[in-house]
């Protein structure tokens, strides 16, 4: 294994690269996937059946309070692969932690936010605006939730193998799939949250 | 008892009986076969845990090849059913599940397994390279399509097969309407195996921009590596949509949803649009490839270069941005109002500017060329009038007012298949002849391969011409019977006729695999035709490592620069090669997709769960494993290469 030392130890060996590249190129497909689930929502909206309609069910503070939470833990994992290029073990791995913790906070939030929805009767099956809403938010709470369990194996490698090329790879592309999720839910929170409770 | 009765067949059939008995008795067979002949060991060492590009290759072409003569068995019931009016050989659901099921094998399990079996073995040797960028998840990706195809294969014996066509309209498709399980078979095998083509297309991707040989710019790359980059993104953003389509419709189906329903505010079309923004796409991910094909055979058979090299890569690109806006056209009866249509209606008939700018292309590079007619140069130039028609009656569908008459008839039936077949098939069996001997080291029989392609062109002609008249006249498409009194009996006739000669060249294709297999010369070489790109420059078969020394590359057609012009390809000496090591998780792994997908069919939730969580395991396992590959060392590799050489 060839390791370019100029590079940032992320990029310093062929297979990193490679797989950075590859990490891009998934976010294109997650972009789409994503742009899908808005086209369809933007379609469905107005058709609330005998349903509720956003406004009548979004509550601002959870919301606010899931945004706060996401934001901020994307903040923490740049701070996190900062430390990591600076070598500093122990930061990262804290702002990694502080990361996941964040994430989890955000998810307990959200499925507060769905047992509500619920409650005051806007369920899944309900109608059509509640389905695409709540897959839409459940996709991006699904993606949040496989990263919980995908950042906390990188946490573990990184506590028991040291930052190796390896390793600072692949805390490297969970950033880019967390700051991702966070845009993602920007576009949530401003076209959803936002323009329903107007 | 109660548990099994789910799993019952909803509309039973003799021919249905015979079909379980010889599965089982086949899957017997094999296992007999496996541990009778002690195969199992090189089985799942030379194959179920392979990464190496040109294995899995070869086993999505098997698999192609198999789910050709599946979605064929299938055509040839269709049209011996409707070969007379009035015929009583099959009722009305079991043509509603054929038509369906031969869509769905054909689009998605035969002509996409063809075209990334043949981008998978020849990609990484046009460039140079020594494998894919990522050589597991291009197991993984061989898997989940593989274990997707079986799926939906297995739905016509357990439990029904789907029977809403294969664009699978709602609210036809809802549970009202399809109330079996054939249906959900539909949802969970094309979203597994679409799984596996989305990683395939990053896969891909990554591979051709990251890992050309030194000197290959992009302008330099051969024309079917840059079909299938452009395809690669296609897939990459198109499937995205399928995916959420899938898991929208499994959920209006399994957990009453209201997505696509007619109450609660549901909406039918958004799922025809949703299809069609994928669908169509997928049309241009099938027939790029092709073209990609067709611009390596034509100009090493007719000794010329490739006319016009940077007008295929422009019409390319602007095909697959035409691509993504002209979905509308599927539908133009579905009340968009004259606006929308006449927009979608004109971006369509557009795509027709780059595409005839492909076929003169070929054209001019046949032209005042030493034409040589070997069986991959028969089906190339048999492709361009077939495909001409097809094409030009699509132009005629395109045009939104006229498409009123024409809308599911047979005339649209016509139309695709000329376009399909010729496109996607013809090229498959031309690009499978023409790298067979890069494949297994012996050429496929000329004589009993001229003999195919006289009845496969001569079959397709005589299957879908007759149905523009048939259609014109206005047989709907899917009807499984009709009257005496309309008069399309004899064009339906005709048309079996033409499936009946079909089905003859497909056999004689097999005949000439299994006849060449036995009977070929192996002292063929390294550059049996003649050939101009890069995959020639190393031996035939290709050694696991594929090239010894990285060559360099000055040009599109480094190859024929080095045999013609003196380039020199091989400068450097024997370095170590980096190997990956083979992997059991992709396959171990599938097989879960697999139960996974099963359990949720019939909505067995324990199940559903215990399989999700050994897909996360498996996930797990690699994550914390620790593979950096092996190496073939230079003393190895100047061993291996001299005994190739020497065998010559």
């Amino acid at each position: 294994m060839q390791i370019d030392k100029t590079k940032p130890l992320e990029y310093s060996t062929e297979q990193g690269r490679l797989n950075i590249l590859g990490f891009w190129i998934f976010i294109g497909a997650e972009v789409m996937l994503f742009a899908t689930l808005f086209a369809s929502y933007f379609t469905l909206v107005d058709r609330t059946g005998s349903g509720p309609s956003g406004s009548e069910i979004f509550e601002l503070t959870p919301v606010l309070i899931e945004t706060l939470l996401l934001l901020t833990s994307s903040f923490t994992i740049g701070l996190g692969v900062h430390a990591m290029r600076l070598g500093r073990t122990k930061a990262m791995l804290t702002f990694f932690i502080i990361t996941l913790v964040l994430g989890l906070a955000f998810l307990g939030v959200e499925i507060y936010e769905f047992v509500h929805y619920v409650h005051v009767g806007a369920g899944l099956q309900t109608s059509a605006f509640t389905s695409i809403l709540l897959t839409t938010l459940g996709t991006h709470g699904l993606h949040v939730t496989f990263g919980l369990f995908w950042g906390t194996m990188i946490v573990m490698q990184v506590m028991k193998r040291g930052l190796t090329p390896a390793t600072a790879n692949k805390s490297f592309i969970f950033s880019l799939y967390w700051h991702f999720l966070d845009v993602v839910w920007i576009f949530i929170f401003s076209f959803i949250y936002l323009k329903g409770m107007m | 008892m109660e548990f099994f009765e789910r799993f019952a067949i909803p509309h039973p059939s003799p021919a249905i009986y015979a079909s379980m008995v010889a599965i089982a008795l086949t899957t017997i067979a094999v296992v007999v076969g496996l541990t009778y002949f002690k195969k199992w060991g090189y089985l799942w060492r030379e194959w179920l845990t392979t990464v190496d590009h040109k294995k899995i290759g070869i086993m999505y072409m098997i698999s192609a090849l198999l789910m050709l003569f599946r979605g064929g068995a299938d055509a040839l019931m269709m049209r011996a059913q409707t070969a007379v009016p009035e015929n009583t050989l099959l009722d009305a659901q079991h043509y509603n599940e054929i038509f369906t099921t031969h869509g769905v094998v054909m689009i998605i399990f035969m002509a996409m397994a063809f075209i990334i079996a043949l981008m998978n073995f020849v990609i990484p040797l046009q460039i140079g390279a020594r494998d894919v960028a990522f050589p597991r998840l291009n197991a993984l990706s061989f898997w989940l399509y593989f274990m997707g195809a079986m799926l939906l294969n297995i739905s016509f014996v357990i439990g029904g097969s789907p029977s809403s066509g294969w664009t699978s309209y709602f609210p036809l498709a809802g549970n009202e309407l399809s109330p079996s399980v054939g249906t959900n078979y539909y949802m969970l095998a094309l979203q597994i195996s679409g799984l596996g083509t989305l990683i395939t297309g990053i896969n891909f991707i990554v591979t051709i921009l990251k890992m050309r040989a030194p000197g290959m710019t992009l302008m330099k790359m051969p024309m079917f590596t840059w079909a299938g980059l452009i395809t690669n993104v296609i897939i990459v953003f198109a499937f995205p949509v399928l995916t959420v389509a899938l898991a929208m419709g499994t959920m209006d189906r399994l957990f009453a949803t209201n997505f696509f329903t007619t109450t609660d505010g549901g909406m039918d079309m958004l799922w025809a649009n949703l299809f069609w923004v994928w669908g169509h796409p997928e049309v241009y991910i099938l027939i790029l490839p092709a073209f990609g094909i067709y611009s390596e055979i034509i100009p090493t058979f007719a000794r010329r270069n490739l006319y016009g090299y940077t007008t295929m890569v422009v019409s390319m690109v602007v095909i697959s941005l035409l691509s993504f806006v002209v979905w509308v056209h599927h539908f133009f009866t579905m009340g968009q109002g004259a606006l929308v249509n006449s927009i979608f209606s004109i971006t369509t008939m557009a795509i027709a500017v780059p595409t005839g700018i492909k076929i003169f292309n070929w054209l001019f590079t046949m032209w005042k060329g030493k034409i040589q007619f070997t069986v991959p140069m028969l089906y190339s130039l048999g492709f361009i009038p077939i495909f001409t028609i097809g094409g030009v009656t699509g132009v005629m569908l395109g045009m939104a007012s006229a498409d009123y008459q024409y809308h599911n008839t047979m005339f649209l039936v016509a139309h695709f298949h000329l376009v399909i077949i010729p496109g996607v098939v013809f090229a498959m069996i031309a690009g499978l002849t023409y790298w067979w001997p890069k494949m297994f080291g012996f050429m496929l029989n000329e004589r009993i391969g001229k003999w195919g392609f006289w009845f496969i062109a001569g079959g397709t002609v005589l299957a879908f011409f007759p149905m523009f008249i048939s259609g014109l006249d206005g047989q709907a498409r899917r009807m499984y019977t009709y009257s005496e009194g309309t008069g399309f009996g004899i064009w339906n006739m005709l048309s079996f006729v033409g499936a009946i000669g079909l089905a003859i060249g497909f056999a004689l294709l097999v005949y000439n695999i299994y006849y060449s297999t036995r009977y070929a010369s192996r002292d063929i070489g390294d550059d049996p035709w003649n050939a101009r790109s890069l995959e020639w420059a190393t031996h035939n078969p290709v050694p696991e490592y594929n090239f010894a020394i990285t060559p360099q590359v000055n040009s599109s057609e480094a190859f024929w620069d080095a045999k013609k012009r003196g380039h020199k390809l091989f400068k450097a000496g024997y370095k170590d090669i980096h190997m990956p090591n083979n992997s059991g998780i992709p396959f171990i792994m599938s097989v879960f997709f697999f139960i996974f997908g099963f359990a949720f069919i019939f909505s067995m939730w324990i199940t559903v769960i215990v399989s999700l969580i050994a897909i996360l395991a498996c996930m797990t396992y690699r994550s914390f494993e620790k593979d950096d590959g092996y190496h073939i060392t230079a003393e190895e590799l100047k061993k291996a290469e001299s005994e190739l050489r020497g065998a010559k």
